[in-house]
């Protein structure tokens, strides 16, 4: 199901330096690239530049220097209807979740589908669904600032996942959850992936990692290392 | 490549995870019930909306007074002047050696010559002295002051007299007769009518575009009070527009708002103003406040003024602040 092999990368980066301001540069020469439907998780000590490289993908940031790649075609270079293109074939989940606080979690699930011009009626039922698929069936109409950090963090999860991405960033998905609901989490993700969608994972949590194996990038000092998965995943 | 694939993700996940952790009954009217009106993206409290629909309110208020007063003054300007231009008079002035009587025969003759005058009169000695009356009283006798004789010359309606002609005719006759066809006047009055308008004109445009400067002001005070909710809008897929629209939404109820309010208040004023106006007609003072204001004709026309003044304020609001979105937009980018 892994078609890493023959498809054309969906991201590549080509000697991407990052710094902010005038500070140290965070992510020095990175060269990598991000196949379609395949999966692999991002770790690295705390301050490595995790959530810097993932701004960078979903596009929120500009390289210092280097190219960025996406679908074949330069960022740099792609107009502001290509880069909005692209975002709505990209789900994100963030560190800190940025959910609206004026919105309820009904509504900030439903972002993406309304971003675009959709009638509510056209996806309230897959919203309903998901929604309460991630246990926040009785929080639809809550606001953010009154849930949980976990149930926070499965409100930003779902609003990525709503309008079924191409690609799947996701940054600390799991930082504010019990185990079990982690492992639940994960195989969501999982699942998705099944289904033909490229996920990015950053996470420190090895627990996590070990439950399925993936390709590793590790970052540290600036640089990236990536280890191959050893194993095709496992069976079903 | 992926439709209604969540469901068969959802379910197995589910599960697997050995229970389910829906609660919500899942009854489709329960639902519709639930669901209220869409909340805006932009959110109410980010936007210092009162203060902005009191100055739009204010500034359509004074617009809509400026072009009202305009209106009034090119509405007694037409008055008078199709009320003069209708009249022309024929003076002619007593004269050593000359007979008046005669002259005045010719002059009359002349004017009922003249192509376009329907109506020519002729003041009488006698009632050319009764025009003088109020001015010099009835003890005086004026049987030997030299009074130069009227005419009084009506037209047809719409015709325009060949006074060209007319006043050929008259210097054929001698230096005594004159016409006066008040075009001096008029001309100066039309003059000084249309500075007026053209200073009230002014006016509205300049409280428009304070207003308009004001919105955008609070569009990018705004904008920059929401950035971060710009941003996450950006991130899950939004593009310049529709975040501009979502602004604009906002900022267009609010010029509705304010404009509807300093419209409301003008016409008020003005309705107020015509009532007044109709009282004092039987007063004293009537005649010379026709004489300046016209009969405060300010009508059904004045009032769709107001409302085309309040319109433009709202349409103006919702263009400046869609304007100023984009261009925060690009310099965010
Ligand atoms: N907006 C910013 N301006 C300046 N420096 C920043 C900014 N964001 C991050 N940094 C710095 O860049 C470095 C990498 O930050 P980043 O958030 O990418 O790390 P991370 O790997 O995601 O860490 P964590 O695991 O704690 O989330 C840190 O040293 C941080 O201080
Ligand atoms: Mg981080």
């Amino acid at each position: 199901m892994n078609d890493a092999r023959d498809s054309a990368p969906m991201i590549r980066f080509e000697h991407v330096g990052m710094r902010y301001g005038v500070g140290p540069e965070i992510l020095r020469d990175l060269t990598f690239a991000i196949a379609p439907c395949s999966f692999q998780f991002l770790t690295g000590p705390s301050g490595a530049g995790k959530s810097t490289l993932l701004k960078l993908i979903m596009l929120s940031l500009r390289p210092t220097r280097g190219v960025i790649e996406m679908y074949g075609s330069d960022v740099a270079r792609m107009s502001e209807t290509e880069l909005t293109m692209v975002r709505r074939k990209t789900g994100v989940v963030f560190q800190e979740f940025r959910l609206l606080d004026h919105l309820t979690t009904f509504e900030n699930v439903a972002l993406p589908m309304r971003v675009q011009g959709r009638a509510e009626a056209s996806y309230r039922p897959e919203v309903v669904e998901l929604l309460q698929w991630v246990g926040l069936g009785d929080r639809m109409h809550v606001l953010p600032p009154v849930l949980s950090g976990g149930e926070k963090q499965r409100a930003a999860i779902a609003r990525a996942l709503i309008a079924k991405p191409e690609f799947l960033i996701a940054d600390e998905p799991t930082g504010n959850v019990d185990p079990t609901l982690a492992r639940r989490l994960l195989r969501l993700f999982v699942e998705l992936h099944r289904l033909g969608t490229a996920i990015i994972i950053a996470t420190h949590d090895y627990s996590l990692m070990e439950q399925f194996e993936a390709r590793r990038m590790v970052l540290g000092d600036g640089r990236l290392h990536i280890h191959e998965a050893v194993l095709e995943e496992p069976q079903r | 490549m992926r439709g209604g694939a969540r469901g068969t993700a959802a379910s197995e996940a589910q599960e697997a995870s050995g229970k389910a952790r829906v609660t919500v009954p899942r009854t489709a009217a329960g639902e519709a019930t639930l669901f209220r009106r869409q909340s805006s993206l932009v959110p109410q409290r980010s936007i210092a909306g009162r203060s902005l629909v009191m100055v739009i309110a204010i500034m359509t208020f004074l617009a809509c007074l400026a072009a009202g007063a305009a209106h009034l003054v090119a509405g007694a300007v037409n008055d008078w002047t199709s009320s003069i231009q209708s009249e022309m008079t024929i003076e002619v002035r007593p004269m050593p050696g000359r007979d008046i009587e005669s002259d005045v025969a010719a002059a009359a003759e002349a004017a009922r010559k003249t192509t376009g005058i329907s109506g020519v009169k002729v003041y009488t000695r006698a009632e050319s002295e009764a025009l003088l009356q109020p001015w010099v009283g009835t003890g005086l006798d004026v049987t030997d002051l030299p009074i130069p004789r009227m005419i009084t010359l009506s037209q047809e309606p719409k015709a325009r007299p060949d006074t060209a002609d007319l006043s050929r005719r008259l210097a054929a006759i001698g230096p005594a007769a004159s016409l006066d066809d008040h075009r001096a006047f008029i001309s100066r009055l039309s003059t000084m009518a249309n500075a007026l308008i053209v200073v009230a004109v002014g006016i509205v445009a300049l409280v428009l575009a304070a207003s308009a400067l004001a919105v955008g002001f609070a569009t990018r005070s705004a904008v920059a009070l929401n950035h971060e909710v710009v941003e996450v809008l950006h991130l899950v897929g939004a593009d310049d527009n529709f975040v501009a629209r979502e602004f604009q939404r906002r900022f267009f109820a609010l010029g509705i708002e304010g404009g509807a309010l300093g419209a409301a208040a003008a016409a008020i004023c003005y309705f107020i103003a015509g009532i007044l106006s109709t009282k004092f007609a039987s007063s004293a003072a009537a005649d010379q406040m026709e004489a300046v204001f016209g009969s405060f004709q300010f009508g059904a026309l004045g009032y769709a003024i107001i409302a085309m003044v309040a319109m433009t304020v709202a349409y103006s609001t919702s263009v400046v602040s869609r304007m100023t979105v984009k261009r925060r937009l690009r310099t965010m980018a």
